[in-house]
């Protein structure tokens, strides 16, 4: 079961998200009205630990615990970069949840996170529909 | 030790943690942390219909599915076994803000059951914050190519300034959506 190695660090990183309450919308209301200090320093202080994680990796060439070569693609400018991502903000303050604290809202027992995920998907089926006809 | 556990974590414990996860992707079998992905893997897996993005070898993103089940299953353990506060300590200015622009009374929960209950699904509200805020998620990050954990930590910490460019979008829309469309709504 090559899988269960992910499924065990999401046990882990949807507790994190959970008991850190980044998957509560008043915390991200908090964040977009700046009256708190939390979520700012939650993000700014994994893209650090995150950064000099990557950092280390590429310079001492580490390779995964199978011997395989670690390589990050880059990412992509296109339009929809700024686009999708001011959609994405319009939606991330209106659930007050990014894709990842819906699936742990959801385990722990908010029964319109399933709504939330149902409506998510409904979404990104639609752009992957109209993809073509939408600037990029 | 077990008390602490139980405790809200504070953003030094927890941010660095978070942090740790994209190593700890990288090093056990060279993934890069995202987890929007996900919800283009389960479209491509039920309802391909044909549509050119959504025709390929999801099965080879398998990984990224079991991630998000792993996350569902920490959101149980996390709120209902290790236990919660009824309310979250917000900040006592958001409090009186919500109050005061969008008539919240009831603050308790991860979320406002005065705009996320079920029941709101027979008003507006619902299909707003429920319907149209989830959409909005799953169409504004699959066109941004990531959300925040793919752009703002996986992203920015491997430096890639399109992440940036998606950030600065992020939380565009995130004002926009609580500074200029919330006071018209309520």
């Amino acid at each position: 079961m090559k899988n269960l190695k992910y499924l065990v660090l999401g046990v882990l990183f949807g507790i994190i998200l959970t008991k850190s309450e980044v998957v509560s919308w008043w915390r991200i209301q908090e964040m977009f009205r700046f009256q708190s200090f939390h979520m700012y320093g939650i993000i700014g202080s994994a893209i650090v630990v995150g950064l000099i994680s990557i950092q280390l990796i590429k310079r001492n060439r580490l390779k995964t615990i199978n011997g395989e070569e670690i390589s990050i693609a880059d990412k992509k400018y296109n339009h929809g970069t700024w686009i999708g991502g001011t959609i994405f903000g319009l939606g991330w303050a209106l659930t007050g949840a990014c894709p990842g604290p819906m699936f742990a809202q959801l385990g722990s027992g908010v029964a319109g996170a399933a709504v939330l995920i149902l409506a998510a998907l409904a979404g990104t089926w639609t752009y992957s529909a109209l993809r073509e006809k939408l600037p990029h | 030790m077990l008390e602490l556990l139980r405790q809200p974590w504070p953003w030094y414990v927890a941010g660095p943690l978070i942090g740790l996860t994209v190593p700890a992707l990288l090093l056990i079998g060279n993934k890069a942390l995202g987890i929007s992905s996900s919800l283009r893997h389960v479209c491509a897996a039920c309802v391909p219909a044909g549509i050119p993005f959504l025709t390929y070898n999801w099965r080879a993103e398998l990984w990224n599915l079991f991630f998000v089940l792993g996350i569902g299953i920490g959101g149980f353990i996390g709120y209902q076994l290790m236990g919660h506060a009824d309310t979250i300590a917000i900040s006592p200015e958001t409090v009186r803000d919500l109050k005061a622009q969008m008539h919240l009374t009831d603050f308790s929960g991860l979320l406002p059951k005065e705009l996320f209950a079920l029941e709101n699904l027979s008003n507006w509200k619902g299909w707003v914050f429920l319907v149209l805020g989830g959409f909005l998620v799953g169409f504004g990050t699959r066109y941004a190519g990531g959300c925040t954990s793919g752009h703002a930590i996986s992203g920015l910490s491997n430096l890639q300034w399109v992440s940036l460019v998606a950030v600065i979008g992020f939380f565009v829309g995130g004002l926009l959506m609580t500074w200029v469309f919330y006071p018209m709504m309520f």
